[in-house]
């Protein structure tokens, strides 16, 4: 099955996520807080590592498991729809204490209220597409 | 083994997991970005017949739903066999601030006041939890990634947009942290 890899994946970054704990509200309070550096030792572990394989795919040119090139897509230049766009998103990972995959990965946790901010995510990211061309990019 | 796979993993083995699952991802010819599912679920169920940001061919983006169904596995694999039931260690200081809000010390992964089903039919937490997600929805979508995708892909290929985002991402969470909470609690 070609999609059993993708399943794994995901297995694996749900296990992670739990287990670093970086699924808990308490968690993300505690990182907004100025608190511990646990969510910055996470998040910086995984910068730190993402750019020294990000740089080495490029400089030896390496390609993925079919054998075709990896490719980066540089993201679009502009300033206002990543800041207010991020403002938004932050305004609800501090009230949730949740990115989109936590979201997910709560649901496994038995959390079953989360349901209901993935229903609120669902609904948002339809009105950005209903809504996307009066809003400033 | 699995007794030290049951204690909460110190923040350098996961920040180096997470990196791994990025350079799998890429080594698959995918990239890591969690948020563009929201995306594909409302194009899987129709939205694209009446507004074109959700008329694409979502059928290509289904081992990122795959990538979601592993990531609900891999929470019920957490809770069911690799926990060790002890509440989350917060710090002592952010105990005592979020007593002053209300919160109560962590009793597992998630504040009952927030979390439990309880709370959930109160207008206040129904209103949080809705609201909350509403502007990890819109805002991931507008900014065009989320923690993972501009976090930390956009933060590891050096791309400006993506620290502006995360930078956005702080002003959001420092406003809702030290200015709604307080109101809301």
């Amino acid at each position: 099955m070609k999609g059993l890899k993708f399943i794994l994946a995901g297995i694996l970054f749900g296990i992670v996520m739990s287990k670093s704990e970086a699924i808990s509200w308490f968690r993300i309070q505690e990182m907004f807080r100025f608190q511990s550096f646990h969510m910055y030792g996470i998040i910086g572990t995984a910068v730190i590592l993402g750019v020294i394989i990000t740089y080495l795919i490029k400089r030896y040119k390496l390609r993925d498991y079919q054998g075709n090139p990896i490719v980066f897509t540089p993201k679009e230049k502009s300033v206002p729809r990543y800041l207010i766009g991020g403002i938004i998103f932050g305004l609800g990972w501090a009230l949730t204490g949740a990115c989109p995959g936590p979201l997910f990965v709560n649901i496994g946790h038995g959390y079953w209220a989360i349901l209901l901010a993935i229903g609120g995510a669902i609904a948002g990211t339809y009105t950005y597409g209903v809504i996307k061309d009066k809003l400033p990019h | 083994m699995l007794e030290l796979l049951r204690q909460p993993w110190p923040w350098y083995t996961s920040g180096a997991v997470i990196a791994f699952v990025m350079l799998l991802l890429l080594f698959f010819g995918k990239s890591f970005g969690f948020s563009s599912n929201l995306r594909v679920i409302c194009a899987a169920c129709g939205a694209g017949k009446k507004h074109k940001f959700f008329d694409f061919d979502w059928r290509s983006q289904t081992w990122n739903l795959l990538f979601l169904v592993g990531a609900i596995l891999g929470g019920v694999i957490s809770s069911q066999f690799l926990s060790n039931g002890e509440a989350v260690q917060i710090s002592q200081a952010t105990i005592q601030d979020l007593r002053q809000i209300g919160i109560s010390a962590p009793n597992g992964m998630q504040p009952e006041e927030l979390f439990s089903l309880e709370a959930l039919l109160t207008v206040k937490g129904f209103l949080v939890l809705l609201l909350g997600g509403f502007a990890i929805g819109f805002g991931s979508r507008y900014a065009g990634g989320c923690t993972s995708g501009h976090a930390i892909s956009g933060l590891s290929n050096l791309q400006l947009p993506s620290l502006i985002a995360v930078i956005g991402f702080f002003i959001g969470g420092l406003i809702t942290t030290w200015l709604f909470l307080p109101l809301i609690f």
